[in-house]
């Protein structure tokens, strides 16, 4: 019932938004988030930390194909349900300084997006996610479509094709394992989980989902469309997207591939690794050359990501908790980080760090809260950034020592461009423009403190988080261990 | 028992951080710094009857647990305390002297505007540099370590208007990053090794390792990589004479007496490692010996007052490193002490004259300021001895003891230290000479505004005059046949102790020879810079090319940007626009161009776009499904 009402309130306001007053929409929108957060606020009042799969709705769909309605939430994709209705509110109080036309349009997209993420997260048949994992494509389209910038367009297309490949790929996959299960096929997840593949399926397999996911969150040299898309899109769309969506990969890698594929990811895992940690390295150099503030996130989004992936693909149990905490501190930074730009872009009309300069001299609290984000970015001690972080490195370490040594580097070069785009902003003379940057209004300071706040807390006492994931985590590996 | 209250010890300075944090401009100076300076001097207390618990014979470690911190699977950190011996010496250092130079500061800040803002970060410093000694396993340690990197980085930066004081800022937050991420490797192998970061289990789970044990030997290595950042060793010391660029408290406070001074605190703590492997024990000292030596030449050539005594703190903190790569860790932590009671001293004596000259920094530009500033004179008279060695002030003891055991331990390394004893003393009496003697070399409008510092400012320069001369009477070698207070204290603590002692004719030698080369130092010095009245080059005036090479400090900072920094760029900015947006970019591009031909002949048959049919067929694929599910 719970599953049901997270899943539905979304979409019911989805279609209330069109029919709703255009200037009261926004306020809508943020209630019914709210009645959402609140709704996951007592689930987890009911939540036991077991590896088990709770709240369970299991209805027949199509029963002649055996899929069904299933859905679920365990210890792993309870968090990242908590981590979505916890950004949905963020995001919708983030656009209020804007004044987007056709609002209806833009809060119904919003809070379809919601319901389709949520359907991902929580989905315990195939079939079911596999058709959230494409619903959810489908707003987020539209909403750079519609809202972005200058190059829409071309951007949104690309982005759409690129991550639809991915999925088609996943379609094959999902299916073949389908028809593998025993007796009447089914897509029920502990049917796919009860295959027994060969070594020989599981090796091409594993490229499918592989590829889906990878594209999704994106690995290199997977990642091309991702800067691009991010810069264009209107902030919000960028939030969903770096914020929650790109989780949907990395979720997937755990829920729905290293499951059934232990010997895929055994014969194939050190390339996966080496991509993902590549890719840390990679996207963190191409971070230091950017001049285009949200290009600049965008690739340390990358670099971020890569070693959450690492840190699944290491297998270790460290490696899984730092992916989970990891995955809750990264959506929480990079909206904050987006919504710095984004203030600063409202305020300035450039994102260009040439063209900024000296804006610590007029807003003391602004400058404060973008350094509590830029600490928790650069995973400082005490900031959730690190928990995760440390944990991910640790994985990695037991995993490969120089890989982790290689990962690391992240440690320095974070703090390189991190602290560059920062002095380059804040820093220096005031100048003519920067004296134009004016202090904070009610709703930003509002984000930009809910954020530091989960920054500080995430740090200092991350312990309900590795404890809601750690039992099955934990019965995950024990899972594949056996099989092999 | 109060050890059970030794929380308070780190919450005081962080609850004054957050205080003057938040009313921050509704403050004056007196009341941010005084809430700022209460605070720190409070934890002094308390932490002064901690040690005198500790003290008490018999006494056994302390942990203090807070809360479970980051557990996930074997891997368990409690966010703790250790109160031990070690712990309770550098509580009684951080906060005693910590106490003095917010004190200072009060004076020294009372005509800058963001003067909350000041008191705040140096109030967090203390909290993370507390908790730094304070932590009872690595990641806590480390989680101090971070964190006064970070309070290092915003003290640098304070001025942030200055696009040069935020490029140190950086410099100096970068390259202990750097050393971090060693640190933190370390870590993870520790963790692999003993299955524990907790220092009790890891101490003693290596009790029983055999020696040179390859693990160990990584650890320990790994370890000295962050501590070669934090404590500024080749090759990652550029940062500290840049550092300077931060108000003169915080040069004293955290460039000189105690952040720098961590990485020599983790090798004491990590002392049964280090004892267990002499392989990385003499890289130890071997890199501590050329910074000590390197440095020193240095700064025989700066006129900047603050650089100098940069470089003499980066030589300073080179001798500590030979001493623990020689096994006499409680040597090492002896000249830690001293040297924070002389260093802060000397730092808080050069802002007192930096003070007075109107924020002038170059010795050349001063001159016979004794007359001037007679308490700073002889209160940095007294540092300068201290520094040089001279007996019977506290670095005399600290510094012959580690002569002597390095002496012990090889004869080679001991005429390199004592090369650059003397060249210590050498630097500090120019230093000395060239700005409180000879003639006045600065404007007539800084010489009209010369003037002592406030009460404020000379009494912490004082208590640390009086400590800096007496000090080292905790540590006096076996000759005097008194007992050494400090060795005898530490002694639960370290491991392995270095029970070899120099003879005592040896001892006689080398305290007559050093008095009798000082003397003659201070002599030659003083008809050099004095009588002769030779001041320093200008910057326009030729050199001979070994002045040249150290007067721009052998050109290290050049080297790393021509080795580093620009290729690292240029590498950056070519991947980008070749690799990134053309390669990999290109090439998914080219894909869909390909396809876009394609379907481009299909057009002809039907109308519409490729991307649009997909999306179309995804929502036929759903819509026929919700329909099979309705009926």
């Amino acid at each position: 019932m719970i599953t049901l009402l997270l899943l539905f309130v979304p979409l019911v306001a989805s279609l209330a938004c069109l029919l709703f007053d255009k200037a009261k929409v926004k306020v809508f929108a943020l209630g019914t988030s709210l009645i959402n957060l609140g709704i996951l606020a007592y689930a987890f009042t009911l939540f036991k930390s077991d590896m088990s799969y709770q709240f369970l709705v299991d209805y027949w769909w199509v029963k002649d194909l055996g899929i069904s309605f299933k859905l679920g939430l365990d210890g792993i994709s309870i968090l990242l349900v908590a981590l979505t209705n916890f950004l949905m509110p963020l995001i919708i109080l983030s656009s209020f300084r804007n004044d987007y036309k056709n609002a209806n349009a833009f809060y119904s997209l919003m809070m379809f997006m919601q319901f389709a993420l949520i359907g991902v997260f929580a989905a315990l048949d195939g079939f079911l996610f596999y058709i959230f994992w494409e619903l959810a494509l489908i707003p987020i389209y539209f909403i750079c479509l519609f809202w972005g910038g200058e190059d829409r367009v071309r951007i949104t297309l690309k982005f759409f094709i690129y991550t639809l490949t991915g999925s088609l790929l996943m379609l094959v996959g999902l299916i073949y394992v389908y028809l593998q299960t025993p007796g009447a096929h089914s897509f029920d997840i502990n049917a796919l989980y009860s295959t027994a593949l060969s070594a020989s399926d599981q090796s091409w397999l594993f490229w499918c989902f592989f590829l889906a996911f990878a594209i999704k969150i994106p690995i290199f040299p997977l990642h091309s469309w991702q800067a691009d898309t991010y810069t264009d899109s209107p902030t919000q769309g960028t939030m969903l997207l770096s914020g929650i969506m790109l989780k949907m990969g990395l979720y997937g890698l755990i829920r729905w591939m290293i499951p059934f594929l232990p010997e895929g990811v055994d014969q194939w895992g050190n390339v996966a690794m080496i991509m993902a940690i590549t890719g840390v390295v990679y996207a963190s150099i191409m971070a230091l050359v950017q001049n285009d503030f949200k290009r600049l996130i965008a690739y340390s989004s990358v670099a971020h990501v890569g070693l959450i992936a690492a840190g699944i693909f290491s297998m270790n149990i460290q490696g899984m908790q730092g992916a989970m905490a990891q995955m809750l501190a990264h959506g929480v930074n990079v909206v904050g980080i987006f919504f710095i730009a984004d203030i600063i872009f409202r305020r300035m009309k450039t994102r260009k760090l040439d063209e900024l300069g000296g804006l610590a001299n007029n807003t003391r609290v602004f400058t404060i809260l973008y350094l509590i984000i830029l600490l928790g970015s650069v995973a400082l001690p005490l900031t959730n950034g690190f928990v995760g972080e440390f944990l991910l490195l640790n994985g990695v370490y037991q995993y490969d020592a120089w890989m982790a040594a290689i990962a690391g580097l992240t440690v320095i070069l974070g703090a390189v461009y991190m602290l560059r785009s920062y002095q380059k902003i804040m820093l220096g003379e005031p100048h003519a423009r920067s004296i134009e940057f004016t202090g904070l209004h009610q709703t930003e300071k509002i984000v930009l403190i809910v954020v530091a706040l989960a920054i500080i807390v995430g740090g200092i006492y991350p312990k309900p988080i590795l404890q809601i994931a750690g039992p099955a985590l934990v019965d995950l590996l024990a899972q594949v261990k056996d099989i092999n | 028992m109060m050890v059970q209250f030794a929380w308070l010890i780190p919450l005081l300075p962080l609850l004054g951080f957050i205080l003057v944090g938040v009313l921050n401009k509704r403050l004056n100076v007196a009341m941010s710094g005084g809430i700022a300076t209460a605070a720190v001097f409070i934890s002094f207390i308390i932490s002064a009857i901690i040690f005198g618990e500790v003290a008490q014979e018999g006494s056994i470690p302390e942990r203090v647990v807070l809360f479970d911190w980051i557990s996930s699977g074997t891997l368990s950190i409690p966010f703790s305390f250790l109160i031990d011996r070690l712990s309770v010496i550098m509580l009684m250092v951080v906060t005693g002297v910590g106490t003095l130079i917010h004190l200072y500061s009060i004076g020294y800040m009372s005509h800058e505007q963001d003067h909350p803002r000041f008191f705040s970060y140096l109030n967090l410093f203390v909290f993370f540099m507390l908790l730094l000694v304070l932590g009872s396993n690595y990641i806590v340690m480390f989680v101090g370590w971070e964190g006064v990197g970070l309070c290092s980085y915003l003290l640098i930066g304070f001025w942030f208007k200055n696009i040069e004081y935020s490029n140190a800022a950086k410099k100096a937050f970068i390259m202990n990053r750097i050393g971090d991420l060693g640190l933190l490797l370390g870590v993870f192998l520790i963790y692999m090794t003993f299955g524990s970061v907790n220092f009790n289990e890891v101490f003693s789970g290596a009790e029983n390792l055999p020696q040179n044990n390859a693990a160990v030997t990584a650890i320990c290595l790994l370890l000295f990589v962050g501590a070669m950042g934090k404590s500024a060793q080749i090759p990652l010391y550029t940062w500290l004479p840049d550092a300077m660029a931060g108000p003169t408290p915080v040069s004293a406070l955290i460039h000189a007496a105690t952040m720098v001074t961590a990485g020599i605190y983790m090798v004491v703590r990590s002392n049964v490692l280090y004892a267990l492997s002499p392989d990385a024990s003499s890289i130890v000292a071997f890199v501590g010996i050329a910074t000590a030596f390197f440095a020193a030449t240095i700064g025989l050539k700066q006129n900047d007052i603050k650089k100098v005594l940069a470089y003499s703190t980066v030589s300073q903190l080179g001798y500590m490193f030979v001493a623990l790569g020689v096994g006499a860790y409680e040597t090492a932590l002896f000249h830690v002490i001293t040297h924070a009671f002389f260093k802060a001293l000397l730092f808080l004596g050069a802002g007192s004259v930096i003070h007075a000259m109107s924020g002038e920094q170059d010795i050349r530009r001063m001159g016979a300021l004794k007359k001037a500033l007679p308490i700073t004179h002889l209160t940095f008279l007294i540092g300068t001895l201290a520094i040089a060695g001279l007996p019977p002030f506290a670095g005399f003891f600290s510094k012959d003891e580690i002569l002597a055991k390095v002496w012990m331990h090889s004869p080679i390394m001991f005429v390199i230290l004592a090369i650059t004893s003397v060249l210590t003393a050498v630097y500090m009496f120019r230093l000395y000479w060239l700005t409180f003697y000879g003639e006045f070399r600065g404007s007539e409008h800084q010489k009209s505004h010369l003037h002592e510092s406030p009460a404020t400012m000379t009494i912490p320069l004082i208590v640390l005059a009086v400590l800096s001369a007496v000090g080292g009477f905790i540590g006096m070698p076996e000759l005097f046949h008194a007992p050494h207070f400090l060795n005898e204290f530490l002694a639960p603590v370290i491991f392995k102790a270095s029970h070899e002692e120099a003879s005592h004719t040896f001892e006689i030698m080398l305290m007559s020879v050093s008095v009798v080369l000082l003397a003659v130092i201070m002599y030659a010095t003083y008809s050099y810079y004095v009588t002769k009245k030779v001041t320093p080059e200008e910057d326009s005036e030729e050199l001979d090319s070994f002045a040249k090479l150290l007067v721009n400090k052998y050109y290290v900072d050049e080297v790393y940007a021509a080795l580093i920094t620009k290729p690292l760029d240029k590498l950056a900015a070519f991947v980008y626009k070749y690799i990134d947006q053309g390669l990999v970019d290109g090439t998914v591009n080219s894909t869909g161009t390909v396809l876009n031909g394609i379907s481009g002949q299909l057009r002809k048959i039907q109308t519409g776009h490729i991307g649009a049919y997909i999306f179309a067929m995804v929502i036929g694929i759903i819509t026929i499904l919700v329909l099979t599910m309705i009926i």
